[in-house]
């Protein structure tokens, strides 16, 4: 177990910077999540975290210790691929064992830590095929099982689940949760894929461009965005977002200029009553995704194409809605895409009956 | 309607059998065929002589030797050039101008005529007036006979046809080498594996399909050296640098023994036969194939 400290790190290749004065300390024991559009550094941060990469500023702690010069195997880490990076030509133990023995384990330990890892991760009616031979799954397995066999303070996880199809990787994602909870190891994950990162993570760190966007909790995340681009990343559909500007009957009252409304697709009520009170916009439906417990509508309005989404409600067939977002449920941001806190809002439609 | 269905496959492969079997099988039945003869290839009548040419084959000390030649050059050919060319694809697996300038300097007497080659290297291993020999003396060292003495002549034979295969050997291996996804190196290293380890243990099985194929391939061109040796020896000096095929070639185009020349030839043909099913079978059972 071990927290790691990223402090005022930087990151150039060549002539390009990547990441600029990064800080980030993860908890110990905590289930990380760097997720990101790809192209952000998330994981380059990782891999330097591994020692894979080197930094070009700052320092890096696990364990109160700094590992800016310790080669990769002696960070006491250990990483699952996105490609897996078995060893093609060794049977999947030699694969699990290839680490134990490198770190000079006798052979009787090594037998017996290699059959309870399988054991956890039903890999032993396979131990002696080869990676070929194995589906994307158990491949998946066995890169977790060589990382686990080295009983490491931290495990890092490069998208290693971008490779499975849909029904195996909803499944790999319970068993990684599970996983974390057994052996309450820090574990650091890095995806693109915001479901997979709101799913697992405990602790979630968004990024674009090499800036931490924010590092919260799922809920904040969702609840309390810290900016534009968490707001809109974070969430499916992702929320909608207005320009000020277009904004007709509302009133904000704000100390900073707002830049953005946005609002999100769940918290849009299609024909509410007049009892509610919100910012109300008219469209026309473009799309309906009917899935069952949930319905997605594409609704065209004077402002542009925004989406609804409804709970258990049978499916919207007028062609024109009006649609009511509570004042409550809307965010603001400023003109550089920051939050806005306290700000209000009210109809304006009485002021404006009464001046015009 | 139903003849022809089951007569189209085989009109289709007809061209290409009918090529290889006239221009490949013949031949060689041909050739065993007339081991068994003694003809001078001119007379109209040949000498049925039963296995007469392999008995005399088998107890000439002279192609005893030529066999041993042959042995020790392929040996050595193999070897080097195969090893040689690991260490420099280890050395070269990297982009650089630098690195792509030497790539390219190694490979390009690839493209050169054996024949040029052979008449550059005659030049250059020239005792009096060669390049090496000035280059040796400049270091202090006493001149050598290169190709002109029995105990360096093989040897020399051997450096050319080193320098001649090394790029086309090193090539095969780079390719080898960028096959191998980066992120093996990485897990190795998490995996706390020494260099040599990581060479070993990984790399190395990785690259057998690259080592088997120019074992294999090295070793059937060089059983079946002939140019160099025509040009820069021939087969002299004792017979030190005679190989098998220049024998062949020898007692069937300049002595006119056919029949016996045609028993070396099927002493060949076996040779390296045996040769490519001992590659198949490894190739079978120990060869790591993604």
């Amino acid at each position: 177990m071990a927290k790691i400290e990223l402090k005022h790190i930087s990151k150039k290749f060549k002539d390009e910077t990547v990441i600029e004065d990064l800080n980030l300390t993860i908890k110990d024991g905590s289930f990380t999540v760097l997720v990101g559009p790809s192209g952000c550094g998330k994981s380059t941060t990782l891999r330097m975290v591994a020692g894979l990469e080197k930094q070009t500023g700052g320092e890096i702690w696990i364990d109160d210790e700094c590992v800016n010069d310790t080669p990769p195997g002696l960070r006491d880490v250990a990483m699952v691929f996105q490609n897996y990076a078995l060893y093609p030509t060794m049977s999947v133990r030699g694969n699990i064992e290839f680490g134990l023995k490198n770190r000079g384990i006798a052979k009787r330990e090594r037998e017996k830590l290699i059959a309870d890892i399988s054991e956890i991760v039903g890999l032993t009616p396979h131990l002696n095929k080869k990676p070929q031979n194995l589906s994307g799954g158990q491949r998946q397995r066995v890169a977790l099982a060589r990382a686990m066999v080295k009983q490491p303070k931290v495990f890092i996880l490069d998208e290693p689940l971008s490779n499975l199809d849909a029904k195996l990787r909803n499944q790999m994602r319970t068993e990684l949760i599970q996983l974390h909870k057994r052996l309450g190891t820090t574990f650091v994950y890095v995806t693109h894929d915001q479901v997979e990162a709101m799913s697992m993570g405990d602790e979630i760190v968004v990024m674009n461009k090499g800036v931490i966007q924010q590092a919260d909790t799922p809920m904040k995340l969702y609840h309390d965005p810290a900016n534009r681009f968490t707001a809109e990343f974070i969430g499916t559909p992702a929320m909608n977002m207005m320009n000020g500007q277009d904004l007709q009957g509302i009133e904000i009252r704000s100390a900073a200029a707002v830049g953005h409304v946005g609002f999100r697709p769940e918290q849009a009520l299609i024909g509410a009553g007049a009892e509610i009170e919100g910012y109300e916009i008219e469209g026309e439906i473009l799309t309906r995704e009917s899935l069952g417990a949930e319905n997605i509508y594409q609704i065209q309005s004077r402002t542009g194409v925004f989406f609804v989404k409804t709970f258990l409600a049978p499916l919207e067939t007028a062609a024109r809605v009006k649609v009511t977002i509570p004042y409550g449920q809307l965010y603001y941001f400023g003109l550089n895409g920051e939050r806005l806190r306290g700000v209000e809002a009210s109809s304006k439609r009485l002021a404006a009956a009464g001046g015009r | 309607m139903r003849t022809w269905e089951k007569l189209r496959p085989y009109s289709m492969v007809a061209p290409a059998i009918i090529v290889f079997s006239l221009f490949f099988i013949y031949p060689i039945f041909y050739m065993i065929y007339l081991s068994l003869f003694d003809w001078n290839f001119v007379s109209p009548t040949k000498t049925f002589v039963g296995i007469q040419n392999f008995k005399d084959l088998l107890t000439d000390p002279d192609f005893r030797q030529v066999l041993t030649n042959t042995s020790i050059y392929t040996l050595l050919t193999v070897t080097l050039t195969t090893g040689l060319a690991l260490l420099l694809a280890l050395w070269l697996n990297r982009k650089s101008f630098f690195h792509g300038f030497v790539q390219g300097a190694i490979f390009s007497p690839h493209i050169i005529s054996l024949v040029s080659i052979s008449l550059l290297w005659s030049w250059l291993m020239d005792p009096e007036y060669g390049l090496l020999n000035w280059v040796i003396g400049l270091a202090g060292f006493g001149k050598l006979d290169w190709l002109s003495h029995p105990s360096t002549s093989l040897v020399s034979l051997v450096i050319v046809a080193v320098w001649k295969g090394l790029g086309y050997n090193t090539l095969v291996f780079i390719a080898g080498l960028q096959s191998i996804p980066p992120d093996i190196y990485e897990a190795a290293s998490l995996d706390r594996s020494k260099p040599w380890t990581t060479f070993s243990k990984l790399i190395l099985p990785m690259l057998s399909p690259s080592i088997f194929f120019l074992v294999i391939i090295n070793m059937i061109g060089s059983f079946q050296v002939f140019e160099t040796i025509a040009i820069m020896t021939q087969g002299g000096p004792v017979n030190s640098t005679n190989t098998l095929v220049y024998y062949i070639y020898e007692y069937g185009f300049r002595f006119f023994k056919i029949g016996y020349a045609s028993a070396a030839g099927v002493i060949l043909l076996v040779i390296v036969g045996i040769l490519t099913i001992i590659y198949f079978k490894l190739l079978s059972n120990r060869v790591h194939y993604r």
